[in-house]
């Protein structure tokens, strides 16, 4: 079972993908932080548009651009940090105008497409664009080489899934450029296509409304001299994700629909010929034979060191509760890891303390870092 | 008569309920986007005819939805829960296959819908055009499907439309089911907001035209508090917490809505007291085998317990809406009967 210190070792990028809920973001800040410990120049993104990877590095706001976490925060912490670690949140929006500003052939296309409403709302996150953008930046920050690593919290699957198919959606979506002659509503095109097209185009327009599809046909117009320019971008995207410096982790829970998630997306990512370095799966309940004990002679044990009957039984119950979600856990990885076909998965346990600082996240580096029986060991000396 | 007072009364509280719902903490009636007009009062959630569900990833949305579902359908009222990601979460804790863009009665009064923006698309269409082989020859046009995708938020647009209509008494749909409440499981926070602002949105960008007026038509619904319900799912952790503060500011400035309900999911029962807690933890470190595991356990759990509660106080601090908390559920996999249960603590 390796390490996330051994999966990541020579990998230039790693994306953490995986459910919503199953403390993703967490594991991505705490992934970038071991790393950047251990002596490489990390930079942790975040495309969730909540704000707790800056909560859980301590910042107060993360921007647009990569800022550095303060070594001191780290000193502070008791925690060693060799390299550097810089975080930033992405905008989208402010990403999308930045990009649309480098393809723009000049000013006035530029301006045209800035102020055009459909594209206000497309690059708002009205849907998909924070994905859209999360690979542009991506890409913009590899290109530029500042980092030996860059680690990237995606949104949940559903959305997670959207974002591998992101660059695609964006050619597609720019190449659009064929159709804004039928848009246009006196387009000769149209009538040449043929009544079908013109009577979808009439129909579409009385759905719609007249304003939008002439927003429509006006952002084509000017987003035409840029197509080229954002499908060789695209392209050397999917190329970057599927490189082999790439690596893909699957973040999930112990619980059936995490789990089944994370089978799902793993499917999708062999399907899609993408890197798959392993599954990390956090707050995992260690099942007492792990911790060195079987449960039948609990009672008379715990009676005769507490006393007190009501208060054993107590204590009892919780354990047997207890057992049960780690029962269930270690059946949901079980499951997990005969349908990925790997021993690799990487158990975080459920800690007594929510992690949403730097201490907690020097806490979970302990496991990911661990390579197989050190997390043992280090599970039995917890629990 | 104080103003907490009049609140407490329109929504038919007594003093000790309005306390245990977290009516008593006051200021929230002070905001200016919860529109109180005294005169009519809000209904209770269940009492409205639509309710949306939500919260960040991971928190028991369905699971709360399902129960509140089970809740409404128990008092007689005919109830649909909508799940809109396709995951089919809810029929799954039923049992039953795939619903689909059907409703499928799942309990007594309680049905269940996944809808897909495709097929809402294509019946709002047909609700448009009144004539089925022009819907047919539209949807088999290469332009219009490419119209339909690229139009940003259409999709999200029609999805809502369709739980309009589901909550429509004079349904749009050709003999279609009376419901008393259509209940949301709505989309992950970050993404629910903008799902949620989607007709404002589009009111705004297509400024005539049947959309239009339909986006507006439903922008006042899902704004109208006597109509419309909002209750978000929170955990009690911090981060969970801090999204639940910042979801119930956003709805509020950005969608105009206020939250009805905050439901504090999970909370573990405190089991041991402080004095029992520091017993357990003496013994706990010279043990081994299995009292170790049962003493590390307690403590856990103790741990976890009272940080959960000063959590609960966090929540309560920064909110407006009451704040109910549910139990966590020691079991394996939360189907239907955890739902009822749940259900029972919802009143």
């Amino acid at each position: 079972m390796p390490s996330v210190g051994e999966i990541l070792d020579g990998k230039g990028i790693c994306i953490c993908a995986g459910s919503g809920g199953v403390g993703k973001t967490t594991t991505s800040a705490a992934i970038a932080t071991g790393m950047a410990a251990r002596g490489l120049k990390v930079c942790v993104l975040t495309i969730d548009p909540a704000k707790r990877l800056a909560d859980s590095l301590g910042l107060r706001e993360l921007g647009n651009t990569a800022s550095r976490v303060d070594p001191k925060l780290f000193e502070a912490q008791g925690v060693e940090m060799k390299g550097e670690l810089w975080a930033m949140m992405l905008d989208a929006k402010a990403t999308f105008d930045e990009l649309v500003a480098r393809q723009a052939p000049d000013e006035e296309s530029r301006d045209r497409v800035l102020n055009n409403r459909i594209y206000q709302q497309i690059s708002n996150a009205l849907a998909g664009s924070q994905e859209y953008m999360a690979m542009e930046k991506l890409f913009e920050l590899h290109s530029e080489g500042d980092f030996d690593l860059l680690v990237l919290d995606t949104p949940p699957t559903r959305n997670a899934l959207d974002f591998l198919d992101a660059p695609r959606r964006l050619t597609q979506f720019i190449e659009g450029r064929s159709l804004r002659v039928f848009m246009r509503p006196t387009g000769i095109a149209a009538r040449v296509a043929g009544r079908g097209a013109s009577v979808a185009l009439s129909v579409f327009k009385r759905i719609v409304g007249f304003d939008l599809l002439a927003d429509l046909a006006e952002f084509f117009n000017a987003f035409s001299g840029m197509v080229d320019g954002f499908q060789a971008r695209a392209k050397r995207v999917n190329k970057l994700l599927a490189d082999p410096s790439t690596c893909f982790l699957v973040v999930c829970g112990p619980q059936g629909e995490p789990v089944d998630e994370a089978v799902y997306f793993h499917r999708k990512l062999v399907e899609a010929k993408l890197p798959f370095g392993g599954v990390i799966v956090n707050k995992v309940h260690y099942a007492a034979e792990d911790l060195g004990g079987n449960s039948s002679a609990l009672p008379a044990a715990l009676v005769e060191k507490l006393g007190d009957e009501d208060l054993c039984k107590r204590v009892a119950d919780n354990f047997a509760d207890y057992q049960a979600l780690a029962e269930r856990d270690a059946r949901n990885i079980k499951r997990l890891e005969a349908e990925l076909r790997t021993k690799g998965v990487i158990r975080i346990p459920y800690l007594d303390e929510d992690v949403h600082d730097l201490a907690g996240l020097a806490e979970i580096d302990r496991y990911l870092f661990a390579t197989g029986k050190e997390r043992v060991a280090l599970a039995a000396g917890r629990a | 008569m104080r103003l907490v007072d009049c609140d407490r009364l329109a929504l038919g509280l007594t003093a000790e309920e309005s306390h245990c719902a977290g009516y008593s903490h006051g200021g929230w009636f002070l905001l200016p986007a919860r529109k109180i007009a005294r005169n009519c009062p809000i209904p209770e959630l269940l009492d409205k005819r639509l309710v949306f569900v939500t919260g960040k990833g991971g928190v028991g949305k369905t699971t709360v939805a399902v129960a509140l579902g089970l809740r409404a359908a128990a008092a007689g009222k005919r109830t649909i829960v909508c799940e809109v990601s396709s995951q089919e979460n809810a029929s799954r804790m039923f049992d039953h296959a795939q619903v689909g863009f059907h409703e499928v009665e799942m309990a007594e009064n309680l049905w269940s819908i996944s809808i897909d923006p495709d097929e809402s698309m294509r019946e709002y269409v047909l609700l448009q055009l009144k004539v089925r082989a022009m819907r047919d020859m539209l949807f088999r046009s290469r332009i219009f499907n490419y119209l339909a995708a690229a139009t940003p938020g259409l999709k999200e647009l029609v999805t809502i439309g369709k739980i309009w209509e589901l909550a429509q008494l004079d349904r749009k749909v050709k003999q279609g089911r009376k419901y008393d409440l259509v209940i949301v499981d709505a989309p992950a926070t970050g993404h629910g907001i903008g799902f949620l602002q989607t007709p404002r949105t589009f009111a705004a960008i297509a400024r005539v035209g049947p959309i239009h007026s339909q986006a507006e038509r439903l922008n006042s619904y899902i704004t109208d508090q006597k109509l419309t319900g909002t209750a978000i799912v929170a955990l009690p952790e911090e981060m969970p917490v801090n999204e639940t503060a910042a979801l119930e500011h956003d709805l509020r400035t950005e969608v105009g809505v206020a939250v009805d309900q905050i439901y504090l999911n999970g909370l573990y029962p405190e089991r041991f007291s402080k004095k029992e807690a520091e017993r357990i933890a003496e013994i706990a470190g010279g043990e081994e085998g299995p009292v170790r595991a049962a003493t590390r356990a307690a403590l856990s759990e103790h741990n976890r317990a009272r940080s959960q509660r000063a959590q609960l106080a966090r929540l309560r601090r920064r909110v407006d809406a009451p704040v109910k908390t549910l139990p966590f559920l020691f079991e394996p996999d939360l189907g239907a009967e955890a739902a009822r249960r749940l259900s029972k603590r919802l009143g």
